[in-house]
């Protein structure tokens, strides 16, 4: 119908590509770029936390003299670094990597369609987090300073914070916008784009996660969107979604309409926030699961049943989110509601983690590099999870809310969870994207160095915080109990230092393989799902004919084949 | 990637009887509910929580100055342009584009007769009373829900323009594609209607 | 897709509608002059609203003729969280002490 086949030029080749793999691409280095500033931020921070009130060695004097006069941080400065820290590694470093990477990338290749159903919208999509991400970057620019009330802007102080709150407020609109448009992009493909013969439960797990991931993300942000129109109202209008009667601060009273609740911001977040971490673990599962299954040469334990536990995962973590609030005197009635749909909500992530170790029983183990840190994942996931359990009880929320335990329980999860499954899949579909492998030593030391050490960065935090000392705090040598286990924030200050040593390993690799790699053909692993059935990389369109699929997405070692993997678009042999 | 490479894009898929515009516009207007969802939500919270009198009390009907006449008139008017936007996609699906272009340019207008009287006759009016955002609770909801309201009425007809304008190219190239671009901004504009059909006894009856 | 003469029936009926809208408008701005408490003015509006809604989305967006499940599944879902989204923020919020008040600080 009139379509030119002349080369695009340049900018709509890598610029504003409609192709979901160059938008993946583009995704992919941008999130890994901001997981990295991010990292970057909370290795300034773990200066402050080790060393309270000394001048940062060699970098202290470049952040100007309103931040860090002498090298030495301010306790504004420390806030900025920390609300920046959470913002910009959940919303965009892990997210648009997972999603916008791996899903943007992998997805449409995995259910053999050619390309997403809406590539103007993927590109579009694209460009709207760009545009968040910078906007968040302007915040450190402008006076007063970045957002500085946490991650989770809690109203009053956030009302009540500098300009870079606003700016904070705008970013997240573009984010979420971001987010939904490509949320409704998967879940069109997937339900429509699938080639002949891959039934839904014919589909790899890591689609289903990424089907069931974006519902999450479609359903539960436009609150937070909200929330965020409410806030910037009130910051900009006056008004007083938030502002309760009768507030004082520094002596003087608000001269505001009142009548407005800090706890409607706290349920709109939250509505957000919990599926959130949902997302944040789902897809990091599904890559988890397609390696195991690919290095354990035989299909993963119970797919049926991940898939179900999935959705009833998905499902449940809607009505969990008060679990987050268990302190602002809500009822005994509601509290115990939240504590048990949370409580009922950690079987799924059991079940689903138990079927991935049942996988490894009596496995040909391939310990190839993804393999190592899917492998890492399993037991670091079930400690984030594990000692997730006592904030999910009221009762002993009491003593643990916003302490350093809390911060380790999600970073455990996050960090040697999801991010070691972003490098296992890095370190697996790197072949795809760009025809070479990684090298397989420098794999090793990263894998091995950053395992110990991110070990060494959050363990200690579980004492910490049993210890009682708070979270978001700037010194907390100034109280009794924070001086008696500053040698073990110590010992986190120098972990994180040194893995973040670790990562030149990973970044080295990442781009010396691009030219020096080992050379490989579609299908380097011997696996068996759709992507590896197209070149590596893949021309525009995918695939040269439409693959027909006849089997399900992990018939590794099957008897009576010659070979111990079946791909799902070859025909059976008589 | 033309409508040819991509399946789907114009013949409804087996399992969801949808093209996939469709399927994804309905997908975008789940989320939609749950964007105006949490405005409701705060609006039940903030009410429910007011006291019965003294500084920070729910306005009543008096003391909020809305006219029901007014949202009345304009609730018909969304109604109105609703069956136009239907109208235009029922031309189309006859073949005539010269009557949906008339039904879409009637839709615009009274989108527009909309988003007058509010300003006019409802916004300007208020503030000049002093009824601003950060005069209360229930005018921080209103400017608010209805103020988000109507951007979606502005973006609405800014997409009604294109396709009565440039974007109605499309219809000599591929014209179920284009019917099908009407149909799911048609299902966009009855939602917007939608979200005025509750808006409007929340705010100027209850 | 229904052929043009169907079409032309489904006229009739946007009209019929729209005449219902209309009336339903008016029937609820008169029951709002009703003395009576705020919870049946709520109900009756909120079912009110609901009606005019549902034949919008039944007739004008024509889910009336959509043979599909797949839409009750996205809309069941979104209808479960819709309700929690009303319900559980204010419950919370509203089960306090009695000399505590929402709104106030202190």
């Amino acid at each position: 119908m009139g379509e030119d086949h002349h080369t695009p030029g340049f900018w709509r080749r890598y610029v504003f590509s409609i192709d979901h793999k160059v938008i993946g691409v583009q995704y992919m280095v941008t999130g890994l770029t901001f997981l990295m500033f991010g990292f970057c931020l909370i290795m300034l921070m773990r200066w402050q936390l080790a060393y309270p009130g000394e001048a940062v060695p060699v970098i202290g004097k470049i952040f100007g003299e309103n931040n860090m006069p002498g090298g030495i941080m301010l306790p504004e400065f420390y806030n900025s670094l920390g609300a920046m820290h959470g913002t910009i590694m959940v919303f965009l470093g892990v997210v648009p990597i997972l999603v916008g990477g791996f899903g943007n990338y992998v997805l449409p290749l995995q259910v053999g369609a050619p390309d997403m159903a809406f590539p103007k919208l993927n590109m579009m999509s694209y460009w709207v987090y760009a545009t968040g991400g910078i906007t968040m970057l302007v915040g450190f620019f402008v006076k007063g300073g970045a957002a500085n009330s946490g991650w989770t802007s809690y109203p009053p102080l956030s009302n009540l914070a500098t300009t870079g709150q606003t700016v904070w407020l705008i970013g997240m609109v573009f984010l979420i916008t971001s987010s939904l448009l490509g949320s409704v992009n998967f879940i069109v493909t997937v339900a429509h784009l699938r080639s002949d013969g891959l039934s839904m439960f014919r589909l790899p797990f890591f689609v289903w996660a990424q089907l069931v991931t974006s519902f999450l993300l479609l359903l539960a942000f436009p609150p937070l969107e909200a929330a965020g129109v409410l806030q910037l109202m009130d910051r900009l209008a006056g008004t007083s979604f938030f502002m309760p009667s009768g507030l004082v601060v520094s002596g003087v009273p608000q001269t505001v309409a009142g009548g407005g609740s800090p706890l409607l911001w706290q349920h709109l977040f939250w509505f957000l926030a919990h599926p959130e971490v949902y997302v944040l673990i789902l897809p990091a599962l599904g890559i988890v699961a397609e390696i195991i299954a690919n290095n354990t040469r035989k299909p993963p334990w119970g797919y049926r049943t991940m898939v179900y536990a999935t959705i009833f995962l998905g499902f449940m973590s809607f009505i969990v989110w008060a679990h987050h609030m268990f302190m602002t005197g809500m009822g005994t009635k509601l509290s115990a509601f939240f504590a048990t749909t949370t409580m009922i909500i950690s079987i799924p992530s059991v079940v689903i983690l138990t079927a991935l170790l049942i996988s490894l029983y009596q496995a040909s183990i391939r310990f190839t590099v993804p393999m190592l840190f899917a492998l890492a994942f399993l037991p670091m996931f079930a400690i984030g999870g594990l000692t997730g359990l006592p904030l999910g009880l009221p009762a002993s929320d009491i003593a643990l809310h916003d302490t350093y335990y809390v911060i380790g329980h999600f970073h455990y999860v996050v960090a040697p969870g999801t991010i070691f499954a972003i490098f296992a899949g890095v370190y697996y579909w790197y072949p795809k994207v760009t025809g070479r492998m990684m090298n397989a030593t420098l794999g090793k030391l990263h894998f091995w160095f950053s395992f110990v050490f991110i070990n060494i960065v959050f363990m200690p935090m579980f004492w910490v915080g049993l210890a009682g000392v708070s979270r978001r705090l700037y010194d907390q040598t100034v109280y009794a109990h924070g001086k008696a286990v500053q040698d073990l924030t110590i010992t986190s200050s120098w972990g994180a230092w040194l893995l973040g040593l670790a990562q030149i390993f990973f970044i080295i690799n990442f781009f010396i393989s691009i030219r020096r790699g080992k050379k490989v053909s579609n299908n380097p692993w011997d696996a068996t799902t759709l992507e590896w059935a197209a070149p590596s990389p893949p021309p525009h369109g995918n695939f040269a004919t439409v693959p027909v699929v006849y089997r399900g997405p992990y018939e590794y070692s099957v008897p009576g084949q010659d070979k111990d993997f079946l791909p799902q678009h070859i025909a059976a042999e008589a | 990637m033309s409508s040819e490479t991509l399946p789907y894009t114009v013949k409804p898929h087996p399992v969801t009887a949808m093209y996939s515009g469709k399927f994804g516009t309905w997908l975008f207007l789940a989320s939609e509910v749950m964007l105006f969802g949490a405005l409701f939500s705060s609006y039940v919270l903030l009410r429910v929580g007011a006291p019965a009198e003294g500084p920070g009390h729910w306005l009543s009907h008096h003391e909020t100055h809305l006219s029901w006449k007014i949202g009345g008139f304009n609730t018909l008017v969304l109604i109105i342009s609703s069956v136009t936007m239907v109208m235009a996609w029922a031309s189309l699906k006859m073949g005539s584009l010269q009557k949906a272009r008339l039904y879409l340019i009637i839709t615009a207008v009274l989108a527009v007769l909309f988003v007058i009287i509010k300003l006019s006759l409802e916004y300007i009016p208020h503030i000049k009373d002093g009824l601003v955002p950060s005069h209360s609770n229930f005018f921080a909801l209103y400017y608010t829900m209805t103020g988000l309201h109507a951007l979606h009425i502005i973006g609405g007809v800014v997409v009604i323009a294109y396709f009565i304008g440039p974007g109605a190219k499309l219809y000599h190239k591929d014209p179920e594609y284009y019917t099908n671009r009407i149909e799911c901004t048609g299902l966009y504009w009855h939602f917007v209607d939608l979200v005025w059909i509750f808006l409007f006894p929340v705010l100027y009856l209850l | 897709m229904a052929e043009a003469h169907d079409i032309s029936k489904h006229i009739k009926l946007y009209i019929g509608v729209f005449i219902a809208l209309a009336v339903f408008t008016v029937i609820t701005v008169l029951a709002s002059t009703i003395e009576a408490g705020i919870a049946t003015h709520v109900v009756v509006a909120l079912v009110i609203a609901c009606i005019k809604g549902g034949l919008v989305a039944a007739i004008f967006m024509h889910l009336k003729w959509e043979k599909t499940a797949v839409l009750w599944l996205v809309f069941g879902i979104c209808a479960i969280l819709f309700v929690v989204l009303m319900a559980i923020p204010s419950l919370t919020v509203n089960d306090l002490p009695p000399q505590a008040h929402m709104g106030t600080w202190g």
